[in-house]
């Protein structure tokens, strides 16, 4: 199993590693959203009188490069192939295949966040470092528990990713909800601001109902040492509970598509 | 000018018979115009948030915050209702469909925006219209009839000016196909750019977009001006007065690149 695993994620980095000029692009574009959101951000820190929200200079540059970084390995904007394939009915092939389509899809998609860790997080980390002077952690621990909630934030994405492409089998058309998703996901998991601007109440609600923060703010936090050791272990313990709850809710929706799914033609 | 009349009477066609097949997904099209007002509304809302940090952005009021926004997204909005398709040219010189468009005796990047027409864009548009209204109304504007007369002028050059982002954008896609990201990086990003003051912005960073490709006059220049204050950073205000100018500019400069880009085009040969 342990072969079919790593052969799936070597599948999936080779696909987006042939994807160059794309990778490319959209290092690019990361990058310029990075100094416009990392100037904003330093101004209003600038005019609150140096911090924001209790993050400093530094913690608030950190926070804004590894975010934009983040965001291509996490990958929130770009379904996975599953609602076209439901569309077209490729699906069904999948579903022949002797693993089941939610592990195949993960471990692709694990594979990369890979290449998208090596290419698309480093150019905008070196630039923001470059240019501003990035956070440095004061405790070592803080680097394996970025790379654990990092992984999280992973599976958790993918997680309610599938279950969008899953509502193709309902819907066929998934652009409303994907429209929805892309902004929620984006405004909810701290990319466009640290949660903590928002009101308390929103931010409470929003932590502990939604898994929109293990997305970005999760790591991110860890990244910049918000609230301790303590707090981060916290923090990665909730992704868990998101992904363990997110992975068995794709596994019940899918059962339920799959009943409904009419195959046609011969 | 009866030629005249006939061309658009035939775009007019083209346009109508695309409104009316995308009108007959009824429920999907108004979700999808209610949700794209409601995704553009929180936009606004997140300049908010961060002005609720302090009570200011740099430097200027929440009735000035509020028209600098409003102005980018009437811009933006409009911009895209009329041009934000145009990336779908990458798809036409991907399978090579560009071809039928040359074929046709009509201008090809005419052709394009009306075959590619979003109906689910229209929300947006009126609703950034409605918000630069009301951003005017309570602004503190010191009204004269010139100042009128460029409140109404501003939305539609940063439109034109945005609609000249997103065809120069998109012509880039005759020579490298992938670029989609790299437009983004400065249509999705200049109307990100154009929603907060200049002010804010600092370094080679602030210069380059502001001055070097002209976002500053989309909105932060004209909101300067209608609210008869100088410029922080120093730019005279007469310049500040030629904003319009700006968006003539681009216009000519997208419309030349296009121009280069079709004649560069080579087909899929299939």
């Amino acid at each position: 199993m342990a072969r079919v695993q790593t052969a799936l994620v070597a599948a999936g980095f080779r696909r987006y590693a042939t994807y160059r000029q794309a990778t490319f692009a959209g290092a690019f574009t990361n990058t310029v959203f990075g100094y416009l959101r990392c100037y904003i951000l330093l101004s209003v820190a600038a005019t609150a009188g140096g911090t924001m929200v209790g993050y400093d200079r530094s913690q608030l540059v950190s926070y804004v490069w590894l975010g934009q970084g983040l965001l291509a390995v996490v990958n929130s904007w770009t379904m996975l192939d599953l609602a076209e394939r439901v569309r077209t009915g490729d699906v069904v092939a999948d579903l022949l295949r002797p693993v089941d389509p939610l592990w195949t899809y993960l471990w692709t998609d694990i594979g990369r966040a890979a290449f998208a860790a090596l290419t698309r997080f480093v150019v905008p980390l070196v630039v923001g470092a470059i240019a501003f002077g990035l956070y440095v952690p004061r405790s070592l621990l803080t680097y394996p528990l970025f790379v654990l909630s990092t992984l999280l934030a992973i599976v958790v994405c993918f997680a309610c990713r599938y279950l969008i492409g899953l509502t193709a089998f309902w819907l066929l058309d998934i652009r409303g909800v994907m429209m929805f998703w892309v902004f929620v996901s984006g405004a909810a998991s701290g990319l466009y601001f640290p949660l903590a601007v928002l009101p308390e109440w929103l931010s409470t609600v929003l932590w502990v109902a939604t898994p929109f923060p293990s997305l970005l703010q999760a790591p991110l936090d860890i990244a910049v040492e918000r609230g301790g050791t303590g707090h981060a272990l916290l923090v990665c313990l909730g992704q868990v509970m998101w992904m363990v709850l997110l992975l068995l809710l794709c596994r019940w929706v899918q059962t339920r598509a799959v009943r409904k799914l009419v195959v046609q033609g011969g | 000018m009866a030629d005249i009349r006939d061309t658009a009477r035939v775009y007019g066609r083209v346009l109508r018979a695309q409104v009316r097949s995308q009108w007959q997904y009824r429920t999907s099209m108004v979700l999808e115009i209610l949700g794209s007002m409601v995704v553009n509304g929180l936009d606004i809302a997140t300049v908010f948030v961060l002005f609720s940090v302090t009570g200011a952005l740099g430097g200027f009021t929440g009735t000035e915050v509020l028209l600098m926004a409003a102005l980018s997204a009437a811009s933006f909005t409009v911009a895209d209702l009329v041009a934000g398709s145009a990336d779908k040219l990458r798809e036409y010189v991907r399978s090579g469909l560009f071809d039928s468009l040359l074929l046709r005796p009509l201008s090809a990047l005419l052709q394009l925006a009306v075959i590619t027409f979003a109906l689910r864009r229209i929300g947006r548009a009126v609703q950034g219209v409605v918000l630069y209204i009301v951003a005017l109304c309570v602004a503190d504007i010191p009204w004269t009839v010139e100042r009128a007369l460029f409140a109404a002028i501003v939305p539609i050059s940063g439109a034109v000016f945005f609609a000249s982002l997103f065809i120069g954008g998109a012509t880039v896609a005759f020579w490298w196909v992938e670029s989609g990201e790299v437009a983004n990086a400065f249509t999705y990003g200049g109307r990100d750019f154009t929603s907060y003051p200049s002010t804010m912005y600092g370094g080679w960073f602030r210069d380059l977009f502001t001055l070097g490709i002209g976002f500053g006059f989309v909105a932060y220049f004209p909101s300067l001006v209608l609210l008869g204050k100088p410029d922080p950073l120093g730019l005279p205000t007469a310049v500040a007065w030629g904003s319009p100018l700006v968006a003539v500019v681009a216009a000519c400069v997208a419309t030349a690149f296009w121009r280069f880009g079709v004649r560069h085009y080579r087909s899929t040969g299939s």
